[in-house]
């Protein structure tokens, strides 16, 4: 009795990505399907109604949305190998509250790092900093979030690692010069099959993000 | 062997309320302590150095801070009836649902209210926008639970009792019973459900007091601000009149 599992993804998209290695963690057979999310596909539509975003993951039919929400159903659901969140309930809420942390004092400042210019720049890479800096404290001098196991804030935080890159040279600014050891875990969690398989080359988003995304946002 | 378990709060905050649902509903004791937002503690500070916020629930020593994740951490750190579902499926639509309210239903609503001009008129559109989706997905449900309150349905509670008081203060419908029976409805039956009506009433029955406004304004609500405890519509008023630049004298005695 096979499971179906399909995952609605996009390449460049830090949401997919932290899918990507929560499925590969538990190595769980799946079929990815790349979506244009210009042109959604009806599939998208029906699978995720209310926000029609990537990823969505649809198993054996039934679709779940929401990267930290699917990352949580799959650790649920495939418990053989590779438990990503804590057992114990407040080491468990403690990785979800980082795990949101990176949701919202990353994503956004991040964002605008390659979106705006000048003056709102600035501002998001200064958010951006401070937030990394707050994650190197809590990761102290772990290996991962996790203490000595990958898990849960590892997977939300690591796809960022991947727009690094990106960030940088839109910034005009080094990452690792002020948080040398978030560097250090970003290249500790390459070593892992399921980060190093599951995420896109850091050239290839920065190219994309220059040459096709900034001109989508009419940036420059 | 005692759990030592404290809640951080304050009186007028629905992130507070849902939480003291969820310990009501896990039978779990605890002592409460209020907090002043405008004169944060070092405790405060302390317990929750990332956000300053609250709630933070701090058990044997360990504080967990957002709502969402208190909820979680109650329903599996307390034995009692469960509040999130047992079904990993079921759970994640759960987990979905609520992160939408808290994203999606919550800040458009409070910005309607809150703004003006174009501003108002672009959250009023996206309040609605979330209200439609909610009316989908409570249709044919007495509770987003099912036939008893869950999850979603205490992550709503201040769309039972702030809509309403919102409405009647910025005299903008949104709950209309053409758009929204269900969610009216839904209103109703979350209202009268016995454990809400025991524990945490929403009907006010001394807000017929403030509503609608007989005399200036700022009296009315000055009155249910010093009631014990003090009236939510009350706080909700003050600040309404703040947010318009209407400032009683007394404002700087309401809490934020």
């Amino acid at each position: 009795m096979g499971d179906e599992v399909i995952l609605l993804d996009l390449y460049p998209s830090m949401y997919a990505m932290r899918v990507r290695i929560a499925l590969a963690e538990k190595e769980i057979k799946h079929e990815s399907k790349e979506q244009d999310v210009v042109n959604k596909s009806q599939l998208l539509l029906d699978m995720n109604p209310v926000h029609k975003k990537i990823p969505v993951l649809v198993h054996n039919g039934q679709p779940i949305c929401e990267s930290l929400i699917i990352v949580q159903y799959i650790d649920e659901v495939w418990t053989h190998k590779s438990p990503l969140l804590p057992s114990d309930p407040y080491h468990k809420a403690r990785a979800r509250f980082w795990a949101d942390f990176v949701d919202k004092k990353v994503s956004d400042p991040a964002r605008r790092i390659w979106l705006k210019k000048g003056e709102e720049l600035e501002i998001a890479k200064k958010e951006f900093i401070e937030a990394l800096k707050l994650l190197e404290g809590e990761l102290g001098d772990k290996t991962y979030f996790g203490g000595d196991k990958f898990g849960f804030v590892d997977v939300a935080l690591i796809p960022f690692y991947s727009w690094f890159e990106t960030y940088e040279t839109c910034g005009n600014f080094s990452i690792e010069e002020h948080c040398p050891t978030l560097i250090t875990w970003g290249k500790k969690c390459m070593e892992r099959e399921s980060v190093h398989k599951s995420m896109p080359d850091p050239k290839k988003i920065c190219e994309f993000v220059l040459n096709d995304l900034r001109k989508k946002y009419g940036v420059e | 062997m005692g759990d030592e378990v404290k809640l951080h709060g304050t009186w007028f905050s629905p992130f507070v309320t849902r939480v003291q649902i969820v310990l009501k509903l896990k039978g779990v004791e605890y002592e409460y302590v209020e907090e002043d937002l405008k004169n944060k503690s070092p405790l405060l500070l302390k317990i929750n150095p990332i956000y300053e916020k609250v709630p933070v629930l701090i058990h044997n020593g360990n504080p967990i801070v957002e709502s969402l994740i208190v909820i979680e951490y109650i329903d599996e750190a307390f034995s009692g009836p469960s509040i999130l579902p047992k079904d990993p499926y079921e759970r994640s639509k759960a987990r979905f649902w609520t992160k939408f309210l808290d994203d999606k239903g919550m800040p458009p609503l409070w910005k309607a209210c809150w703004s003006k001009g174009e501003e108002r008129e672009k959250a009023k559109e996206e309040a609605l926008e979330s209200l439609k989706i909610l009316e989908n997905e409570i249709k044919g449900k007495k509770f987003f639970g099912g036939n008893k309150i869950g999850i979603l349905d205490v992550t709503a509670d201040f769309f039972a009792y702030g809509i309403p008081i919102l409405e009647e203060l910025t005299k903008i419908k949104l709950l209309t019973e053409d758009e929204f029976p269900c969610l009216l409805k839904w209103v109703t039956n979350y209202c009268n459900d016995p454990f809400v009506k025991e524990y945490f009433p929403v009907d006010d029955p001394l807000a017929k007091e403030y509503f609608p406004p007989k005399g200036p304004l700022s009296a009315s609500y000055k009155v249910g601000l010093h009631q014990s405890p003090p009236h939510k519509h009350a706080f909700y008023g003050a600040a309404f009149l703040e947010s318009q630049n209407r400032r009683p004298k007394y404002i700087s005695d309401i809490p934020e």
